[in-house]
C-alpha cells in the first residue's frame, strides 16, 4: 500500500519557521511508522531528521506526535494510522531540527526529584529483603523509559514549561513507594512545591500517551495523597 | 573544542556506567551517542546469572564450568572464574543500588532457569538467573544511570566518537562529534575506556538497536589494535520472525518449547538432557536443520516458540514485554497461539582483546596498550569464548566494567597526561569533511542494505568456504563504494545522515574482520559452524584469532593467541554434549 506522511519540518540553519512537507512511500500494513520514516530518509530525502535506536519500544528515542497523539514511531504500525499520517515533534519541548526536540530540560526535571535509592542504614551482606507484595507496590513506575511522551502531551507543561511534569513524578513514585527507600520525606518536599505535583489537573493525556501502559495519572494522584497525609503507606 | 579529564568513557550502557561508578574522586567524562537510558543494555530481557542459590543448591564453580563448556572451551578459564565468583557480590551490589529484582515469597531475589546453566556440571538445569520480569536490562540500565546521577557523573550526550588518540605508546584521548552542533571536540585523558557495545546491525535480521554499529571496535581497529575472535558471533534462536526482535530465553527458562511445522517438540531429539535449554549456538543450529529438512512451518523458514502451556498468569507476570512484542509486531496472541521465530543476530563474543582488568592487550604476548581499556560487548576478555551463555552478558558488564573502573582509578593515580599527538584532530576532520563534500553519488543506505543481506546469507549460523569467499569479495566491493558515499544533508545541526554514514564505515570494518576470522578458522566451534569442517579441532584450533587491519580496503593480517586453561580436570576440553 501507499502511505502519505505529512511531516512538520524545521532546520534552524535554513528555515525561518517550520513548514509541512509531504512524502508518499510504499509500505506494508504491518510495517512500523519508523520504517516509513526510514524509507523517506534512505530513498527520498536524507535531510529528514529524527531519533531512533532499539526500534521495538524499549529505548524511548522516537517519541513524536503522530496524528495528534504522542506515540513511539517504532510501536505504531501503518495499519494503526492509515494511508494519511501527520507527524510532528512533541509539543512542550524546544525543537532542534525536524522531529528532534531538546530533551535536556526533561532530564534535568527527572534529576530534580532524586531518582535514586536513598538509604541511611548499613547494607546487609546479601540482598535486602522485600516481599513480592512490596515489590509490586512500585512496579508500574519501573517500566518508564523516559521517552517524554507523557510530559509532552500535558497541557499543564505546554502552559508552564517549568513544571516538573508527569515523567519525573512517575519516577519519584517508583522510589517513594519502594519499601527499601528512606528518601520519601525529601522527595515529597520537592514535589509539594509550587512546580511539584499540584499543577497536575488530572487531564489523563499522559496516561493515554504512555507507550508502556503506565497509569501515569493514577501514580501522580498517589503521590498527591502521600503529600497530604505525609505518609507513603496511605492508599 | 578541547577538554581535559582524568578518564574518558565512551558509551553509557551497563559497562561504561559501572566503570564510571568506581571513579568517585576522578574527573570523568562519559560520552554517549544517545541519551544514556537509550543504550542497548536496556534491551536485555531474561536475567543476570549468579550462583546465589536462593531456590536450590548452586555454586560459582558450576557457573564457571557452564560458562567454559558453553563457550566450547575457547574461554580463558581464569576469566571465567572471576566472572562466576564476582557475579555474586555484583548482584548484591546492584540490589543495594536499587535494582528492583523479582522476589521469592520470603523476600529474596528470585531466580529462573536459563540455557546452558546447570547444576553439578551438567546434570540438569539450575535456577541461576536473577531477573526483573523480562526487562532485566532495562532495570539494570536505569539503576546504573540513577546512581550516576547520584554521583554527579558528567555526561556528554549525543557525542559520537570518531577517533582514538595514541602518542608515545599510550592512549591519551578521544576525538568526537557533537551531533547537535556538528562541532569536533578533543577529550584529553590519562585513560580511555571503550564501552561501545556490539555490531549486530551488520545482519538484516537482528535483535540489535540501530546504534549497534561497532563504533569502538572499528575505531580501535583503524588504529592498529587487533580484534579478537570476531568469527564468534551469536545468533539468538528466538527472534520474532522477519522482525528480529528478541523473545527472551527466559521464556524457555519458564518452560516454553520450540515446535516445528509437523507439531513436534524437536529439541528433545537433539539434546535429551537440557532440551530447549541447550546453549544458543546449538539451538540455533537445530532450528536451521529443521527448516532445511522441510520441517519449518508450512515449509517456510521459521518454527514456533510455544508458550501456551505456561498459562496466562505466568505469561502476564513474568514475560509481559515479549508477549506484547508478539502481539504488536506479528499480531499473534502468545497465550493462545505459538509464536513464529527464527534465529536473529544478537551478540559479539569477539571484540577488543583485554586482560582481566579491562586493559587492552595488543598481541599474543598480552602486551598492554597503556591507558586504553575496554569492557562489555565491545571487549573480548575472553569470557564467552565461542558462544556466550544467556544472562552472562549482563554479568560481564557489571563484573568487568567494575574491574576496569577500579584499575583505571589506580592507573590515573600513578600517571600523568601524555601530550596529544600533533594534528590530533586531522583524521576525524578529514573523515567528516570527506563525507560532507563527496560528490561520488553513492548511497550509504544501499551499501548498508547489501551488507546486511550478504552477512545473513553467507556469515550466519552455517558457513562454508565458498560463501565466505563471496562475502569477502562483497565486503571489499562495498568498502570501495563507501569512499563514494554522498550526502544530501550538508548541515551542521543534528546531521543524522552524516552520523549514519560514519557508523556505516565502522560497520564495514567489523564485518570485514568477522569474515576474515571465519574464513581462516577451519573447524567448527561454538557459534562458528563450518559445513566444510564440521568437527571441533583442538589440536590446531584451540586458540584465539587476532585480526589486524592491513593496508588497503578489506585486507587484514591474522595472528593467534593461546587459550588460557586451568590445571583442573573438571575444565579439561572434552566433547560438548547436553
Amino acid at each position: 500500500m501507499k502511505v502519505t506522511l505529512r511531516i512538520k519540518r524545521f532546520d534552524p540553519d535554513k528555515d525561518a519557521k517550520p513548514y509541512w512537507a509531504e512524502y508518499t512511500v510504499a509500505a506494508s500494513p504491518v510495517d512500523r511508522l519508523l520504517d516509513a520514516l526510514n524509507t523517506i530518509k534512505w530513498t527520498i530525502d536524507g535531510t529528514l531528521t529524527f531519533r531512533r535506536s532499539c526500534a521495538h519500544g524499549v529505548c524511548g528515542s522516537d517519541a513524536m506526535r503522530i496524528n495528534g497523539r504522542n506515540r513511539l514511531a517504532c510501536k505504531v504500525l501503518i495499519r494503526d494510522v492509515g494511508e494519511k499520517v501527520t507527524v510532528e515533534p512533541m509539543l512542550g519541548f524546544p525543537v532542534i531540527k525536524d522531529l528532534v526536540v531538546d530533551m535536556d530540560p526533561f532530564f534535568h526535571k527527572y534529576e530534580s526529584i532524586k531518582p535514586y535509592l536513598i538509604t541511611h542504614d548499613n547494607e546487609p551482606g546479601t540482598e535486602r529483603l522485600q516481599s513480592p507484595e512490596e515489590r509490586a507496590r512500585y512496579d508500574e513506575g519501573t517500566k518508564c523509559i523516559l521517552c517524554g511522551a507523557c510530559t509532552g502531551s500535558c497541557p499543564s507543561i505546554w502552559g508552564n514549561p517549568d513544571w516538573v511534569g508527569p515523567a519525573a513524578i512517575v519516577n519519584a513514585h517508583r522510589f517513594i513507594f519502594d519499601s527499601r527507600d528512606q528518601g520519601t520525606a525529601e522527595r515529597l518536599a520537592i514535589l509539594g512545591q509550587r512546580n511539584g505535583v499540584w499543577r497536575c489537573r488530572t487531564i489523563f493525556n499522559c496516561s493515554d500517551a504512555c507507550p508502556r501502559g503506565i497509569p501515569v495519572t493514577d501514580l501522580i494522584e498517589q503521590v498527591k495523597r502521600a503529600i497530604i497525609y505525609g505518609d507513603r503507606n496511605i492508599d | 573544542m578541547y577538554q581535559k579529564f582524568d578518564v574518558v568513557i565512551v558509551g553509557a550502557g551497563g559497562a561504561g556506567l559501572m566503570a564510571a561508578m568506581q571513579l568517585p574522586n576522578a574527573s570523568v567524562a562519559v560520552l554517549s551517542k544517545v541519551y544514556p537510558t537509550r543504550s542497548h543494555t536496556g534491551a536485555a530481557q531474561g536475567g543476570v546469572a549468579a550462583a546465589l542459590g536462593n531456590l536450590e543448591e548452586d555454586h560459582w564453580k558450576w557457573h564457571m564450568y557452564d560458562t567454559i563448556k558453553g563457550g566450547d572451551y575457547l574461554v580463558d578459564q581464569p576469566a571465567a572464574e572471576i566472572l562466576a565468583r564476582d557475579a555474586i557480590d555484583a548482584i548484591y551490589e546492584l540490589e543495594h543500588r536499587g535494582l528492583p529484582f523479582n522476589r521469592t515469597p520470603d523476600g529474596r531475589i528470585d531466580q529462573r532457569r536459563f540455557g546452558g546453566h546447570t547444576r553439578n556440571y551438567g546434570e540438569a538445569p539450575v535456577r541461576r538467573s536473577c531477573y526483573a520480569a523480562d526487562r532485566t536490562g532495562h532495570m539494570l540500565l536505569q539503576t546504573m544511570y540513577q546512581n550516576a546521577i547520584k554521583n554527579q557523573v558528567r555526561f556528554f550526550n549525543e557525542f559520537l566518537a570518531l577517533d582514538l588518540l595514541v602518542n608515545e605508546g599510550r592512549v591519551c584521548g578521544v576525538v568526537a562529534l557533537e551531533i547537535r552542533t556538528g562541532e569536533i571536540h578533543t577529550f584529553h585523558a590519562k585513560a580511555v575506556l571503550f564501552a561501545t557495545g556490539g555490531y549486530g546491525r551488520a545482519w538484516r535480521v537482528t535483535s540489535n538497536a540501530f546504534a549497534c554499529m561497532g563504533d569502538g571496535m572499528a575505531i580501535a581497529y583503524r588504529r592498529g589494535i587487533p580484534l579478537q575472535d570476531m568469527e564468534m558471533y551469536q545468533f539468538h534462536p528466538t527472534g520474532l520472525y522477519k522482525v528480529g526482535v528478541l523473545l527472551s530465553e527466559g521464556a524457555r527458562g519458564e518452560g516454553a518449547r520450540l515446535l516445528n511445522g509437523k507439531g513436534e517438540y524437536f529439541m528433545e531429539r537433539y539434546m535429551p538432557t537440557l532440551k530447549d535449554l541447550a546453549p544458543r549456538d546449538i539451538v540455533s543450529r537445530c532450528i536451521i536443520k529443521e527448516i532445511k529438512e522441510g520441517r519449518g512451518v508450512n515449509g517456510e523458514d521459521y518454527v514456533y516458540l510455544d508458550l501456551r502451556h505456561l498459562g496466562e498468569k505466568v505469561i502476564t507476570e513474568k514475560l509481559p514485554d515479549i508477549t506484547e512484542f508478539a502481539r504488536n509486531y506479528l499480531g499473534v496472541e502468545p497465550i493462545r497461539e505459538p509464536v513464529p521465530i527464527q534465529p536473529t543476530a544478537h551478540y559479539a563474543m569477539g571484540g577488543i582483546p583485554t586482560d582481566n582488568d579491562g586493559r587492552v592487550v595488543i598481541d599474543a604476548q598480552w602486551t598492554p596498550l597503556p591507558g586504553f581499556y575496554a569492557a562489555g560487548e565491545v571487549a573480548c576478555v575472553s569470557v564467552h569464548g565461542a558462544n556466550r551463555l544467556g544472562t552472562n552478558s549482563l554479568v560481564d558488564l557489571i563484573v568487568f566494567g567494575r574491574r576496569a573502573g577500579k584499575h583505571m582509578a589506580r592507573f590515573i593515580a600513578e600517571s600523568d597526561h601524555v601530550p596529544l599527538p600533533p594534528h590530533h584532530e586531522d583524521f576525524a576532520r578529514e573523515m567528516v569533511d570527506h563525507l560532507l563534500t563527496s560528490k561520488g553519488g553513492e548511497s550509504a543506505a544501499r551499501i548498508r542494505n547489501e551488507l546486511q543481506g550478504e552477512m545473513l546469507e553467507h556469515v550466519f549460523v552455517e558457513r562454508q568456504e565458498k560463501g565466505l569467499q563471496h562475502a569477502m569479495e562483497t565486503v571489499a566491493g562495498l568498502q570501495e563504494a563507501y569512499q563514494k558515499v554522498q550526502l544530501q544533508d550538508k548541515g551542521k545541526t543534528f546531521n543524522t545522515e552524516l552520523v549514519e554514514a560514519i557508523e556505516l564505515g565502522f560497520l564495514l570494518e567489523c564485518a570485514a574482520a568477522t569474515v576474515h576470522g571465519a574464513l581462516a578458522r577451519k573447524e567448527s566451534r561454538g557459534a562458528h559452524y563450518r559445513l566444510d569442517y564440521p568437527e571441533r579441532d583442538d589440536v590446531n584450533w584451540l586458540k584465539h584469532t587476532l585480526i589486524y587491519k592491513g593496508e588497503g580496503a578489506c585486507n587484514a593480517r591474522l595472528a593467534y593467541k593461546d587459550v588460557i586453561l586451568i590445571d583442573d580436570p573438571v575444565f579439561k576440553p572434552k566433547e560438548r554434549k547436553y
